[in-house]
């Protein structure tokens, strides 16, 4: 049976996690069908259709799928389920958020934040912040999982040419309606696929002092992200938070400055290629995942290493 | 307003957890055990409604072994005002738990369940949502405000690029992000008073609920070791080193 993915868009784009999502259902084996759920996402559907590997795309225009409300988005994936092996979506806020609803409705398990595809039937994810990765096996009918991004390479956006249908059903609940969005502008690239992420913790001290990771950053191109303890003392907004419960990133570089490294923001990015940490503490736990560690002071440290770079 | 905050025995945060030799699970042998931080800023932020007069009674629920009654006193010094032991000695695995709190909201009639988003031990992030469905009543995940007003709860949500804030009728079910508040301490006295307060136990099949895992666990394992890293005594160093020994920049 084919394998459905929700695809995950905004403003009329596909999300990169999308790519990584369809790249997990690859592994998994079997005709790759994608579901874009929205208002007015028509030109998301034909991004959609030039996904290397996808076979068919399913297009649910409706003014009820706008802003994705689960009340409404999760009964038209549990109705549209029944025709396939698997339902995957990619481990987002907005993937988290929908599919518990999904396999509750289907009376199945989910399978949150898979990292690897063992078979068809069997996952690896991680739990306890990450330090433990488990092996975990499903004898669901149908497989509903959330996969994690950073867990899988992208497939190609160009080079497919799926069919695209559209899917009429329409589900509205009633029970819920969208109020408004506050979102972080920035034209830094998106912290969940940077190649490169600079990371401020509790060591940049006030919010003024972000300034000098934000120009490091914009010589290397990399975003910016945050420890917990800087998000919460107000220095930056949460949606910049690496860790277990922020973002999960997994760049070719991820530099922290000021950060200890508690277990919860490890959880976050130890999968990143390479690790630098700036601290001026030597005992700081950050220092024993770091592959080169510099002890010194973040303030004097950060400007030079921007000249230098 | 009725609310039912469903609470988690878990290991503390601080926690470094090690997966067992034999691949069964983690070693949770005489490891501190606390309530999971989540479900306490669900709990408080219940605690609040009811101290400002919102709330009428604020009950807490958990699911697990005997052993869970001592997180559920917790509950009760925060400010419970009873609560239920769902007492299985059994893995209890979200489905199971939401089907759990669902025949329990059948009996207690909430006009709102608030959990934790997630569990730190399994990290799944799936029993409220799933308990919405069951009920099929509208979610407001991650929540990281709320807002009462006739008959509806305002939830400001914390999404991948900021904020979003939806509009829910209640009853509702919400699940509390870390920023929703700062829960209070417990004190002596109230640790005193916790110990008066009423804990009905009950059982899965009183719930009339099947409970068994649907998910199999083959094993457990340490995640990769990262290699030993070096110390580099300056920038020009680390610069020099990160653009010929990594090749990152």
């Amino acid at each position: 049976m084919p394998i459905l993915v929700i695809a995950e868009h905004e403003n009329g784009a596909i999300a990169p996690a999308t790519l990584n999502t369809v790249a997990a259902a690859a592994k998994i084996g079997g005709d790759i069908h994608v579901l874009v759920a929205g208002q007015n996402v028509g030109a998301v559907g034909e991004a959609a259709a030039k996904i290397a590997g996808v076979a068919k795309v399913l297009v649910a225009d409706n003014a009820a799928y706008a802003h994705q409300l689960p009340e409404n988005v999760a009964p038209l994936v549990a109705e549209l389920a029944a025709g396939y092996s698997h339902v995957l979506a990619a481990a987002t806020s907005n993937g988290k958020n929908i599919l518990p609803r999904v396999a509750a409705q289907l009376d199945v398990d989910q399978i949150s934040e898979i990292i690897s595809v063992e078979s068809a039937d069997t996952f690896k994810r991680p739990i306890y912040a990450g330090n433990a990765i488990a092996t975990v096996q499903s004898s669901a009918a149908i497989k509903v999982i959330t996969v994690r991004a950073t867990g899988f390479d992208a497939v190609a956006a160009e080079g497919g040419s799926a069919a695209v249908e559209s899917v009429s059903a329409a589900h509205d609940a009633g029970k819920s309606s969208f109020v408004s969005e506050e979102l972080a502008k920035s034209d830094r690239p998106e912290l969940t696929a940077a190649k490169i992420v600079v990371s401020g913790g509790r060591g940049m001290q006030n919010g003024d002092n972000f300034k000098h990771l934000y120009a490091l950053a914009d010589k290397l191109g990399a975003a910016v992200g945050a420890s917990r303890a800087a998000v919460d003392a107000g220095f930056v907004p949460n949606d910049m938070q690496v860790g277990q419960t922020g973002k999960i990133v997994a760049p070719q570089l991820y530099i922290a400055v000021g950060i200890s490294g508690a277990i919860q923001h490890l959880a976050g990015m130890k999968d990143s290629k390479v690790i630098v940490a700036i601290n001026k503490d030597e005992e700081a736990p950050i220092f024993q995942v770091a592959d080169y560690g510099l002890v010194a002071d973040l303030f004097e440290a950060v400007p030079e290493l921007e000249k230098l770079v | 307003m009725k609310i039912l905050v469903p609470i988690k025995r878990v290991v503390d945060f601080n926690i470094k957890v090690r997966p067992k030799t034999d691949g069964s699970g983690v070693d949770l042998d005489n490891v501190k055990m606390a309530i999971n931080p989540f479900d306490e800023i669900a709990m408080e932020e219940a605690v609040r409604l009811k101290e400002q007069g919102k709330a009428s009674e604020v009950i807490a629920v958990s699911c697990g072994t005997p052993l869970s009654q001592e997180t559920l006193r917790t509950a009760l010094a925060l400010g419970a005002d009873r609560a239920i032991l769902i007492e299985s000695d059994q893995e209890l695995q979200p489905l199971a738990v939401a089907k759990l709190l669902k025949a329990l909201a059948d009996i207690e009639q909430p006009d709102l369940v608030i959990l934790g988003k997630q569990a730190i031990d399994d990290d799944c992030n799936q029993t409220g949502q799933m308990l919405a469905a069951l009920l099929d009543r509208p979610q407001g995940t991650f929540a990281s405000k709320l807002a009462f007003e006739g008959g509806q709860v305002t939830v400001t949500r914390e999404v991948d690029g900021g904020l979003e804030t939806l509009r829910l009728t209640l009853p509702a079910i919400v699940t509390a992000d870390l920023r929703l508040n700062e829960p209070r301490y417990v004190t002596l006295p109230n640790i005193m008073k916790a110990k008066k307060k009423p804990l009905q136990v009950l059982t899965p099949a009183e719930l009339n609920v099947d409970i068994s895992p649907r998910l199999r666990t083959l094993k457990v394992a340490e995640p990769p070791v990262r290699p030993a890293g070096v110390k580099v005594p300056d920038v020009a160093t680390l610069v020099a080193k990160l653009k010929h020994e990594a090749k990152v920049i």
